[in-house]
């Protein structure tokens, strides 16, 4: 290993800071992190920060005002590898339900003064305005996933974050299907795995909070969960949770949304 | 090996007891989370009585019989690769760094099993897995020791469930092949099982276990439970030359109709008996101490399976279902010599949208059956 550590930055946008919470989370692996690069930004651990230069960036939330959309680019420029950590960053999060509504509307009924809000009418994703090198998934991220990608940068080599379906990850643990053995509508074989299965592990259907895996078929899915007994309005809902604006996820609640608005 | 014995209810739970004298870890069919999985079991107890499988395109539920059969179901989601071909597997391991790094082989598996009601199907898989993994110039070391240190007491099926096509593809219902001992549950009168040893293994247990002698009654009575079953399976592969049907037909429309239902989430694969595919990934230590490679299942259905330099091989799903399809009934014959298929009906039953391979191979053979007759009256 190089006697320089990497100094590495950890950047928030719109998000609820759980991703950044993983990080530390880590508890005994951050101390090797600690060890092995320097945190040198991290205003969610550290009282004052590095300005500068970073060789990595860990970039937790979604753009959604008009300065973060001009602080991302700093950021990008700052950072000679930038990964985005967690569905907001690599999906717009929940926030993005405010994409497919009138984002005026809301803030008149949530604030007392809407004219001081200065927001976007979407949020959107880092990589849909700066090149990203690497996206990693996850409401929250996983721990295990994160420590692998550090690894992996740290040793130069892939990190071992499959873009397969949860399902794989629910057979090598011996789970039974919940979907097939009780009817538990469940979005497994539409999102990409991380998680370790964990919903389906305590016979819960998956939520998807990883987004769409790897050439998704969201349709042949929403055949099956109706079938399953649910409606165009329950399958819309379903894809619009914490990756509603991932394309393959969007594209299935709208074609649902749409059908139901007609009911 | 002989005609057998007959065994009751209290003689099989010795057998048990003896394997487990034996030290070994006893495993079979257990209910759990609504469904029969294979799992840890200590005595006759622990297994499903009463207990039966109703099975489906994409569907499965446990249902009640009315009788205590301990053997009244065919199979569930789990197969014997889990504890044979493991779903993870350290492959090595180093420790130290630069001149001092050092290489440690993972240790062999020790653990004595005993697996307790293999189904003729399961048998058929084990087999087509030893002469892919075990057997040969590169024999896979860990799914070899963990063979040798299996005793199976395999099971002849009373009961047939709606995946089940053991019959067409000539692995069941009957119990045949690299079994220690073979029981049939005769329900009929008197609650027995009528054992067979297919080992010497197998041979010396049966022979220290309370039993009295077959009575050819008993024999009668033990055909017709599997008689009986392969009457009723659940559906069946189509006749005739499969894998030259496949073979001719790599183009043909139905891939784009099955990728248009496949979710390529792999579930197939997983649950598939002989499907022995796997990636290796590296897991190295943080501060550089140490790394390991690791090999977890994998599958034909993922991107990163075919990759190599530049993409994956197979983009499209309909590659990756022809593929799996085509190998498992077609190109498996060139490769090892046998069908990849044994007919368990598992990738049917544990599809999340139910797609059947005996009704992909249906709707190849009806459609080439269309042209050759509207080619005929022409």
């Amino acid at each position: 290993m190089s006697a320089k550590k990497p100094r590495l930055a950890v950047w928030k946008f719109a998000s609820c800071d759980g991703c950044q919470l993983s990080l530390l989370d880590c508890e005994d692996e951050l101390l090797a992190i600690a060890e092995a690069i320097d945190i040198a930004y991290f205003p969610e651990a550290m009282r004052a920060g590095v300005r500068g230069a970073y060789d990595v960036s860990l970039v937790e939330g979604s753009v959604t005002t008009p300065h973060d959309a001009q602080r991302i680019q700093d950021v990008r420029r700052r950072s000679k590898i930038l990964i985005t950590i967690g569905a907001c960053a690599t999906a717009g999060g929940i926030q993005a339900l405010r994409n497919f509504r009138d984002v005026r509307e809301f803030a008149s009924i949530v604030y007392a003064h809407p004219a001081y809000i200065d927001t976007l009418a979407t949020s959107t994703a880092i990589a849909d305005h700066v090149k990203v090198d690497f996206e990693l998934r996850g409401c929250p991220i996983s721990k295990a996933q994160l420590v692998d990608v550090v690894a992996s940068l740290l040793a130069g080599r892939k990190p071992a974050t499959p873009a397969h379906s949860t399902c794989i990850e629910c057979k090598i643990a011996g789970n039974v299907c919940v979907m097939v053995a009780h009817g538990t509508p469940c979005l497994g074989p539409v999102t990409h795995a991380g998680c370790g299965a964990l919903c389906p592990s305590y016979d819960r259907g998956c939520y998807g909070c990883y987004g769409p895996k790897e050439t998704p078929n969201a349709p042949s899915l929403s055949s099956r969960l109706a079938e399953l007994g649910m409606d165009a309005g329950a399958i819309a809902r379903v894809y619009s949770t914490f990756n509603s604006n991932a394309e393959a996820f969007r594209q299935e609640s709208e074609r649902h949304g749409a059908q139901n608005d007609q009911d | 090996m002989n005609d057998g014995v007959i065994l009751s209810c209290a003689d099989l739970n010795a057998l048990i007891e003896s394997l487990r004298a034996e030290g070994r870890r006893t495993i079979g069919p257990v209910a759990r989370d609504g469904v029969i999985v294979y799992d840890d079991l200590e005595s006759i107890d622990d297994l499903p009585a009463g207990m039966s499988d109703e099975a489906a395109p994409g569907h499965y539920r446990l249902a009640r019989r009315d009788d205590d059969a301990l053997f009244g179901y065919a199979v569930g989601p789990h197969s014997w690769k889990r504890f044979l071909h493991a779903p993870v597997q350290r492959l090595w391991r180093s420790e130290g760094e630069r001149a001092a790094a050092r290489v440690l082989a993972e240790p062999l598996s020790q653990e004595k099993t005993a697996f307790i009601a293999v189904r003729g199907c399961e048998l058929a898989a084990i087999a087509v897995q030893d002469r892919v993994l075990g057997e040969g110039e590169t024999v896979d070391r860990h799914y070899r020791a963990r063979r040798d240190n299996a005793f199976l007491v395999a099971v002849d099926c009373g009961t047939a469930n709606g995946g089940c096509f053991c019959v067409s593809m000539g692995t069941g219902p009957e119990a045949s092949g690299a079994y220690d001992i073979a029981l049939t549950e005769i329900l009929e009168g008197e609650h027995r099982f009528l054992a067979r040893a297919g080992s010497e293994a197998g041979q010396a247990l049966l022979r220290n276990l309370p039993q009295r002698a077959a009575t050819a009654e008993d024999i009668r009575a033990a055909r017709e439970v599997v008689a009986r079953t392969a009457q009723h399976m659940g559906r069946a592969m189509p006749v005739g030359n499969v894998r030259e049907l496949l073979a001719r037909n790599p183009d043909h429309p139905r891939w784009d109709d099955v990728a248009a239902r496949c979710l390529s989430c792999a579930n197939c694969t997983m649950v598939c008996p002989t499907c022995f595919c796997t990636s290796v990934d590296e897991a190295s230590a943080l501060d550089g101490s140490g790394t390991a490679r690791v090999r977890r299942w994998d599958s034909c259905f993922t991107m990163d399976f075919s990759y190599v330099h530049g993409g994956g091989v197979r983009s499209s799903v309909s590659a990756r279902y022809r593929q799996w399809m085509t190998h498992k009934l077609s190109s498996w014959f060139d490769q090892f010599g046998t069908s990849g298929c044994v007919g368990c009906g598992r990738c049917i039953v544990w599809c999340p949208v139910g797609i059947d391979i005996t009704e992909e191979v249906r709707a190849i053979q009806a459609s080439e059956r269309e042209t050759e007759a509207r080619h005929g009256n022409a």
